[in-house]
């Protein structure tokens, strides 16, 4: 009897699963079909729904249309140096937030605050201008340094490094040992898991990252792979078999990535979304 | 010993040094210099020429900044009226700790750690107006072809697909996380006292998650007014600037035409926007955990 009154609830709900997974999936799977499709397939109609035989033909025009190596490489240079940027600014710098009281260090922390509520966004040109007339315009360091000192990342640190006992910080304090050597030999191996979960984070933005690199850059000099494939769809645009082509390999390692640490991943995104 | 506790007075200020000396040359410097910026006329190469408030005047006498004032707000209240309400309805959804609810939650998400280039690159040639596959689903039915892309009625809505697309799925899943912390006790007693299921909702659930609510709303709006990468790949701010919202006119002004001062006052008169409502939000949650 019961069964027979849930069934139209439960035929909804299998409908309105099936419908989900269409609306998030079809997306991704169009792209990676569309890669995988010859010029005629793609402008076919009725369009195909399966390919006769994949063109990885449509990868290697991607890899020489653009530079892609360079492009690469500037990604990985500015994803790598502002996840090493971030240890070793974020670090110091929560550790004190949260051992040490010192004159001013509300106000300070205020500050560290109050710049997680500033949209970078509006103030790019600002900061273009300081680059311009620096001479910073088109260097790794105008991609890099202004993002090692994330307010968030400090926050986060600041909360795990609150959270180890005293008595292991005095133990190590009458052993004589310097500031630096508690912090890398205590601090840190306590907020692994925190670590990682920021260093998860900076890649997944970094290697993402669209608009700064486009409105601090003016050459191709250290431009990253989002741009890439954005001068790929300018070249190419006729050929989405190609520019889909392309997409793939800017998405492919962070998927990877995803599904590797989907769990933390998600973890973080809450912690973000509910602090 | 006498030395170290000196030393020790200082540590700290040196620990927090680099991240603060960043963080102020990279985010409260910049705010006052755009200020600054605002109230000189300067094309990047010549000389700066201070211009009072010519740039404000402008601004407000010009048809242009108000279109793209009132694109940025159309596409705020849509974005987050769907992104919210869908997001909200996802989250019920899934509420339940099932295998299939746990893998559609995953999915949904996933889009949120994917560039948004390639969000952006993948939608366009769906909503290719000849070729797309969107318009050919609509064949199917007798309806379309619609220009999602082309159509200046249209354009930005179809922009808003794409931001709620990419978006609801983290969203619900912070409204999932905060659902599942309102204490059991609450529906207990609920219960007991034969209330109707909307009252439960409006009463309990609806209460209990509000502050997260309020808190995502905010971090919408603020996120609405940046939009910037998927105009600037899909419509360029076209048709016949539809699509022209603040953030793409800024970096048009600044490095099409040149006009860093007139882009400086604009980015002045949206920051004053998101201060305003950030202020306004931290008013009322104060109010709210007083009335507590």
């Amino acid at each position: 009897m019961k069964t027979l009154i849930r069934a139209p609830g439960l035929v909804l709900r299998i409908l309105i699963s099936v419908l989900l997974i269409v609306i998030f999936l079809t997306p991704f799977y169009w792209m990676i079909l569309t890669a995988f499709k010859t010029l005629g397939e793609v402008l076919a109609m009725p369009p195909k729904f399966w390919v006769e035989s994949l063109q990885w033909q449509n990868f290697k025009d991607a890899f020489t249309r653009i530079d892609f190596l360079h492009y690469t490489r500037n990604s990985l240079i500015i994803t790598l140096g502002t996840l090493i940027g971030q240890v070793l600014v974020v670090v110091p710098a929560a550790y004190a937030f949260a051992r040490f009281d010192f004159k001013g260090k509300n106000w300070l922390f205020g500050t560290v605050l109050a710049t997680m509520m500033i949209p970078g966004q509006l103030i790019f040109l600002p900061i273009f201008v300081m680059f311009a007339k620096s001479g910073l315009l088109n260097t790794y360091v105008s991609l890099i340094v202004p993002f090692i000192a994330s307010g968030t990342a400090i926050f986060m640190l600041r909360q795990t490094f609150m959270q180890v006992p005293d008595s292991q910080l005095e133990a190590a304090r009458l052993d004589n040992a310097r500031e630096f050597k508690i912090i890398y030999t205590i601090m840190m191996p306590a907020a692994i898991p925190t670590l990682s979960t920021l260093a998860l984070l900076t890649f997944i933005g970094t290697w993402n990252s669209y608009f700064f690199p486009l409105v601090w850059t003016t050459t191709d000099a250290v431009r990253t792979l989002p741009l890439g494939i954005q001068r790929l769809q300018d070249i190419e645009g006729l050929s989405p078999q190609i520019v889909m082509a392309g997409n793939m390999m800017l998405i492919v390692p962070i998927l990877i990535v995803f599904v590797v640490a989907r769990k933390q991943i998600i973890k973080a995104f809450t912690y973000m979304g509910v602090k | 010993m006498k030395n170290r506790s000196k030393s020790m007075k200082l540590l700290p200020y040196l620990l927090v040094a680099p991240a603060v000396m960043i963080l102020t040359i990279f985010y409260i410097y910049p705010i006052l210099y755009n200020v600054y910026l605002s109230f000189f006329t300067w094309n990047m190469r010549g000389p700066m020429k201070f211009a009072g408030l010519d740039n404000y005047i402008e601004l407000f006498k010009g048809r242009d900044f108000l279109g793209t004032l009132s694109n940025t707000l159309l596409y705020m209240v849509m974005d987050v009226t769907l992104v919210m309400v869908l997001a909200m309805l996802l989250a019920l959804f899934l509420q339940k700790n099932t295998f299939i609810n746990r893998f559609i939650q995953t999915l949904s998400f996933t889009p949120n750690i994917i560039s948004l280039i390639s969000v952006s690159l993948i939608w366009m040639w769906l909503m290719n107006t000849d070729t797309g596959l969107f318009n050919y689903l609509l064949s199917l039915i007798g309806a379309g072809p619609v220009g999602w892309l082309t159509d200046k009625q249209v354009a930005l809505f179809s922009l808003v697909l794409v931001s709620v697309w990419k978006s609801v799925g983290f969203n619900a899943l912070i409204i999932t996380s905060a659902l599942g912390s309102i204490p059991a006790h609450l529906y207990e007693a609920a219960a007991l006292d034969n209330a109707s299921k909307q009252s439960v909702f409006f009463q309990i659930t609806l209460k209990m998650i509000s502050p997260t609510l309020f808190f995502l709303i905010l971090m919408n709006i603020i996120g609405s007014f940046q939009v910037f990468e998927t105009i600037n790949i899909m419509t360029q701010g076209g048709p016949a600037n539809a699509t022209n919202t603040l953030i793409f006119s800024i970096y048009k002004q600044s490095f099409e035409y040149y006009r860093v001062g007139y882009a400086a006052a604009m980015a002045v008169v949206l920051m004053a926007i998101v201060g305003l409502i950030t202020i306004f939000y931290f008013k009322a949650l104060n109010r709210r955990v007083h009335y507590r």
